[in-house]
């Protein structure tokens, strides 16, 4: 299955995949609507330090904790990528308690969101991706 | 062919057969549960009395999981007795089920004290089960007043999800502070003044001690008034099945690292079991729920005759009440590091160069990297910890780890 890769040396840190993350998700067709001065929940994270920048979002794991450790199986794996419904989600926040990568989040309204690889959204090829400016984010088959 | 019986059709039991499952496709699993529902996120029965969630969203499985799994399952029944020599588990209803491999998940139970008068409540009820659920709705009106009896995770979540729907909530316990099982002073007070901003009342250090209608006569010579009793003082692993053929037993049914119990072909998972806690170094009873699933898959995967263990489970918790969020994971042993502010606390024990447990209320923003080094028993001095301790990042790993934990082409 194709999941999200980042290249950190070429990862420049400039935030723009959290940006364009937040816009896919929002569901709305402007991003000015979707993002000017809003609090910007993204699936994605740049972190790092004055030597090194990174982005991170979830790696789908193939033997998930998060999904294990699920209190009301919102959480569930569709065809390799890990999903979550919020729908069912209660916010207890146990994915996050749990996952290595910190790469579930508080969606600020009593339930958590994560990456879904631009599946579930109209976008369909995960937008941190197609807007890497350096092309550091990429979307491959690995081992 | 063999056959799989599971007593038990909660978490630990939907674990068990996923793990039987990615082994054996074919073999006949039967799960008898005395509930007469499918399984269902038993957790979720507080955000169900907040409105927050409703029957159907709290199916943990689709109900298509069981036919998926070929999976042949009895509701409504209890299993009355096991007889290992003939192999098979014997219902109530006289239903006799042959098996190669057993699992037993049947969870644990409320212990009810004994109280003087207890029978003169009228409206008395436990908080475990969807139907405990809908009987304490259907006792609440916006008048009631309701007294609470344990101030642990199931009496407060139990109160949270009221809060809203009574006019007086009173939640008392002969701790001193709320959540004494996995918050110490500072933390639990904290919670405590969200729950009491909330409307709930609190008499700590203080319980009841005997009832008359509609009357608590507490410890401390209180009366309090109230027409709805919760009893939540605690759960007691129900293991009987187990100690009647002789299986070793403790607080719960003793199993080892591949969730075997002492008697040949038989596994006990999930809150009924008592196994080793990787934090403490000791067999406890871990009854939380990302446990029950992980010992629940792996007793399956070894039913099937795959040889595997299951041995970094941790005390872990995620709770939060009314938007304040609490995590607590492994032993709060060794030296401390500490955060403060007014909205939040954060605690991480270091011991012999490894992190054994923390404790966060208010930000628990990717804590999972810090319950990840607990688990993963990560030597400190290889990561870069004065980052780490202000903030969970990838960034303190060295090069070398990410690349291999984010699949990355450094």
């Amino acid at each position: 299955m194709k999941r999200v890769f980042v290249n950190e040396k070429w990862c420049l840190g400039c935030h723009l995949c959290e940006y364009n993350c937040a816009f896919a998700n929002s569901g709305l067709t402007d991003m000015v609507k979707a993002l000017k001065n809003k609090e910007i929940h993204s699936n994605i994270h740049v972190e790092g330090n004055e030597n090194i920048n990174f982005a991170v979002s979830c790696r789908h794991c193939k033997d998930p904790i998060c999904v294990k450790s699920c209190i009301s199986g919102a959480l569930s794996v569709k065809d390799g990528a890990v999903c979550i419904d919020k729908n069912k989600c209660v916010g207890c926040f146990t994915c996050i308690l749990v996952c290595p990568y910190g790469a579930i989040s508080d969606n600020g309204n009593h339930a958590v969101q994560k990456c879904e690889l631009c599946l579930q959204n109209s976008c369909a090829e995960p937008a941190c991706v197609k807007g890497c400016p350096n092309k550091a984010i990429v979307f491959e088959e690995r081992e | 062919m063999k056959k799989y019986v599971i007593i038990g059709n909660g978490i630990a039991s939907i674990g068990c057969i996923d793990g039987i499952r990615s082994v054996d496709k074919d073999s006949e699993i039967t799960v008898v549960s005395k509930e007469n529902y499918n399984t269902y996120g038993r957790p979720l029965i507080s955000y169900y009395l907040q409105g927050r969630t409703d029957t159907e969203r709290m199916k943990y499985r689709p109900d298509s999981y069981y036919t998926e799994n070929r999976v042949s399952v009895i509701l409504g029944k209890s299993a009355v007795k096991i007889d290992k020599a003939s192999r098979s588990v014997l219902l109530d209803d006289g239903t006799l089920l042959e098996y190669d491999a057993l699992c037993i998940a049947t969870g644990s139970s409320p212990f009810v004290p004994k109280f003087e008068g207890l029978e003169n409540v009228e409206k008395k009820f436990s908080f475990m089960t969807l139907d405990d659920t809908l009987a304490l709705e259907s006792a609440i009106s916006e008048n009631s007043s309701v007294l609470i009896v344990g101030a642990g995770l199931i009496g407060l979540k139990c109160a949270e999800g009221l809060s809203k729907r009574v006019t007086a909530l009173t939640v008392c316990d002969l701790a001193p502070r709320v959540l004494s099982s996995i918050l110490d002073d500072e933390c639990a007070s904290l919670m405590q003044k969200r729950l009491e901003d909330n409307g709930i009342k609190f008499m700590l250090s203080d319980t009841a001690v005997s009832f008359e209608k509609g009357l608590a006569h507490m410890k401390s010579g209180k009366d309090v008034s109230f027409d709805v009793l919760v009893l939540a003082v605690g759960v007691r692993p129900n293991t009987v099945l187990a100690s009647n053929i002789g299986a070793l037993t403790d607080r719960g049914i003793l199993i080892d690292n591949n969730m075997r119990t002492s008697v040949q072909d038989i596994y006990a998972v999930g809150d009924c079991s008592q196994g080793y806690d990787f934090s403490s170094g000791e067999k406890k009873v871990l009854a939380i729920l990302p446990n029950a699933y992980m010992q629940g898959e792996c007793a399956g995967v070894n039913m099937a005759g795959i040889e595997r263990s299951f041995d970094n489970a941790v005390a872990m918790n995620s709770i939060g009440f009314f938007g304040l969020h609490a995590m607590s994971c492994g032993v709060y042993d060794g030296e401390m590091y500490e955060e403060k502010s007014e909205t939040g606390i954060k605690r991480l024990f270091i011991k012999n160069g490894y992190l054994c447990g923390f404790m966060l209320i208010g930000n628990t923003d990717r804590a999972g990297i810090y319950t990840s080094l607990v688990r993963n028993k990560t030597l400190l001095s290889e990561l870069d910890f004065e980052l780490i301790k202000k903030n969970p990042s990838l960034a303190a790993f060295c090069a070398d780890f990410r690349r291999k934990s984010l699949g990355g082409v450094v």
